[in-house]
């Protein structure tokens, strides 16, 4: 074994220089020069302040916005850090729900989730992904069925023809990269900050 | 399930396959000291840190000084990141602040990067440093998977060759791995995925204010070097908590097919590299062979449960896939289709959360990493893991027909069968005895998050994937308490070295042998007869073992759910 120590510490400590500094730090710097933007986390800025990062999805509540996915990500409660509370959209602290496939607590809440949205439009179906909660807490997106399921609402809170808002979901549907992969989806932030324009203008 | 999901699910493996040739080839060059493109940069290095390590540590080692070297190697790296933790509060790189990890949790999270785990009882933006998340986690997850291709390489040596009394060394396999193959597909891997999203920066986090007013803290940090070496090691852990979930880990549907691809492309690529080195590459292909035949099944088997949906949310009026803990971008087919693979090989990382999966969903992947992680498996592991059903099939083949088993002219005898099957039962006992355990000590009961049978689903799966290395979660179980943070890693430690150390016992035995050339009477084992018998040990050995855990977890929750019960917290 003695003899195996000279190498086995030159070795880490080698390794530590090589692939725990050197890599990281050069690959930071390579980032920076040729992809500022999406090295430093895809922000997006409007009026001079930075409103949140195009990949990480953000908690929307008034009918004026669309909606994301359910977020399961907690934050540590004010009153006692020791315990969490409800935080949806926590981008500091990702986290799913975890409820098992036969949990009741999961059935509980996507039937009271899906009995809000069958009232707010009664027309369609609910879509899935608007009652389960995203893997991350963060997700940025949502299916198109479920967008278009949330046009009558955003559309009457706006005071908005439904065509036009339908259209403004309809530019803002991204495919499968050649078709093939990935799934339809709409980013949610980047359709409300379309909205907000267009009411703008 | 729809046709789409298959196109893509088919789409994988034929790039998979793809890969295999061109990279084996490499990979054969590299590990046999041959020039390369990137020689002339690398040699240099290569050069100075042998010279550095001291006189004759190139030379040719005996497998115990190999195992030996390994060994010294690994409690090097843990020293070093156990260190690393429990002083990150006044070490630099660290602007969030965060002070010491607790021992316990050091102590799992050392063991569990050096054994190329990656298991994370932690949450990384709540708890690490970005100098620990570098300088620890980012090395071990090289040389954690620079050891196993080592392992490998050493066994494939014992099969090639004759009346040897070596087996390589070890230094220069684990360098020249790090050196030649992860670090330049890293750095490649590294600006593909910034270029779609995923940061790479000093920062720490960056607050927001949303649509609403709302202030969003956003954690950043130096992720897509992390996120690299993370996949092609296949390490698993992620820089965030949810892993390759988290859209700043894996934000398109591009960087999820690279990261699927980089799990599997080095561990497919080394049964090229055991077939050329062995000096027939359909013994290499007939391995992936019956990799693919089992990775397939179990692709089936999880895309068809996820796709299909929870009964019990459709029975609230709900249609549609199982959505509770997956992400829109990759929907059902390839939420699926990483956590099969990503417990076919040892990754762990996950793009959607396990413990949400429908019953036999979830239950694929604990079969997968019961099985020890063969269907293509970790960077080395894999295929030495493999090789040791391999060395049970001939030998079972031999009985059957009541001839001395061989393989590649080697006969196998009883030294060789005793050290495979002490590397079979260390996993079982390492997986069912501490479940088996937590299951009746209240101070580890009161971790399981879900109630009912998947509550032991979780228990089982946590030490299913730290004894195989895998660290996928069903992550709703509390795992930092003290009891699961040194249990687990024991787990870990546990199903790392009791395999790689009668691995590499098989590997020396089986070079200090005469090479016998093959006769009428040999068993061929390149083709389709050899493949399914392969299959078919796997599975008779994992079903034996299994079967009656599994009947306690997923199996009885499926009944459960398809008779429409639940299960409430307290039952």
């Amino acid at each position: 074994m003695l003899k195996h120590l000279r190498p086995a510490l030159v070795l880490i400590v080698a390794m530590t220089v090589l692939t725990g500094l050197a890599y990281p730090l050069a690959m930071t710097g390579i980032a920076r020069a040729v992809f500022p933007d999406q090295s430093s986390g895809s922000l997006l800025v409007r009026d001079g302040q930075v409103v949140g990062s195009a990949l990480i999805g953000q908690e929307f509540k008034a009918d004026r916005y669309f909606q994301g996915r359910p977020s399961a990500t907690t934050a540590a409660d004010p009153a006692d850090p020791a315990k969490s509370v409800a935080a949806p959209y926590n981008a500091a602290a990702s986290g799913g729900s975890n409820l098992g496939p036969t949990s009741a607590a999961l059935v509980e809440r996507v039937t009271a989730d899906a009995a809000r949205l069958r009232a707010e439009n009664p027309a369609a179906p609910v879509p899935v992904d608007l009652v389960t909660t995203t893997a991350s807490g963060l997700d940025p997106h949502i299916s198109p069925d479920a967008a278009y399921f949330q046009v009558p609402r955003v559309a009457l809170a706006r005071a908005l023809p439904a065509e036009a808002v339908r259209a403004l979901v309809e530019r803002h549907v991204e495919g499968r990269l050649f078709g093939i992969i990935g799934e339809p989806r709409v980013n949610v932030l980047a359709l409300n900050l379309a909205l907000d324009r267009e009411a703008a203008r | 399930m729809t046709l789409n999901g298959w196109l893509q699910i088919l789409l994988f493996c034929a790039l998979t396959l793809a890969l295999v040739k061109p990279l084996g080839g490499y990979m054969v060059r590299v590990f046999q000291g041959e020039r390369t493109l990137l020689s002339p940069v690398l040699q240099p290095i290569e050069r100075l840190l042998y010279r550095a390590a001291g006189p004759g540590a190139r030379d040719e080692q005996h497998w115990l000084a190999y195992a030996l070297a390994m060994l010294a190697f690994n409690l090097a790296g843990f020293l070093v990141l156990y260190l690393l933790q429990r002083l990150q509060g006044s070490l630099p790189l660290n602007p969030a602040g965060m002070a010491a990890v607790a021992p316990d949790l050091a102590f799992n999270t050392a063991a569990s990067f050096m054994t190329n785990t990656n298991w994370q009882n932690y949450g990384g933006e709540t708890t690490l440093s970005h100098l620990v998340q570098m300088a620890g986690l980012t090395v071990q997850n090289f040389v954690s998977a620079a050891t196993g291709i080592a392992v490998a390489l050493a066994l494939i040596r014992g099969f090639a060759r004759a009346s040897a009394r070596t087996v390589g060394n070890f230094w220069v396999d684990m360098t020249r791995t790090v050196l030649y193959l992860l670090l330049p597909i890293s750095v490649v891997l590294t600006l593909v995925f910034v270029w779609q999203g995923v940061p790479q920066t000093l920062s720490g986090s960056i607050d927001a204010t949303t649509l609403e007013g709302a202030k969003q803290t956003i954690a950043l940090g130096p992720v897509a070097s992390q996120e690299a070496i993370k996949m092609l090691g296949t390490n698993g852990g992620g820089f965030f908590n949810v892993n390759s979930a988290h859209p700043f880990e894996n934000p398109t549907a591009f960087t999820n097919l690279l990261q699927m691809l980089a799990i599997f492309a080095i561990g497919a690529a080394l049964t090229n590299v055991f077939g050329r080195m062995a000096g027939d590459p359909r013994q290499g292909w007939a391995i992936l062979a019956a990799m693919g035949v089992l990775f397939l099944a179990g692709v089936a088997v999880a895309y068809w449960a996820e796709a299909a949906g929870n009964p019990l949310l459709h029975q609230a009026g709900v249609a549609g896939p199982n959505m509770e803990g997956k992400e829109v971008r990759f929907g059902p087919a390839l939420s699926a289709l990483f956590a099969v693979i990503t417990t076919a090989a040892s990754c762990g990382a996950v793009n959607a959360m396990h413990d949400s999966f429908l019953p036999l969903g979830g239950m694929i992947p604990l079969i997968n990493m019961q099985l020890g992680e063969i269907i293509v498996g970790g960077v080395g592991a894999g295929l030495y893991g493999m090789l040791v059903f391999v060395v049970i099939t001939v030998f079972v083949a031999g009985l059957m027909v009541g001839r001395t088993p061989e393989y590649l002219g080697k006969k196998i005898e009883a030294k060789e069968m005793k050290l495979a099957m002490l590397a079979i039962l260390c996993l079982p006992f390492a997986m069912l005895v501490p479940t088996a355990v937590s299951v009746v000590l209240p101070q580890a009961v009161a971790s399981i998050a879900n109630p009912g049978p998947h509550g032991f689903s979780e228990v089982l799966y946590a030490y299913t994937s730290a004894a195989a290395n895998n660290g996928s979660a069903f992550a709703g179980l509390s795992g930092n308490t003290p009891w699961y943070n040194v249990t687990l890693a024991l787990a870990m430690l546990a199903g790392r070295f009791l395999v790689i150390i009668p691995a590499l016992a098989i590997a020396g035995a089986l070079a200090a042998k005469k090479t016998v050339p093959a006769s009428a009477g040999t068993f061929p084992t390149h083709g389709g007869l050899f493949v399914g018998l392969l299959v078919g040990v796997i599975l008779i050995v994992g079903g034996l073992t299994f079967f009656p855990a599994l009947a306690l977890g997923p199996v009885v929750e499926h009944l459960a759910m398809m008779a429409g019960q639940t299960f409430a917290a307290g039952n």
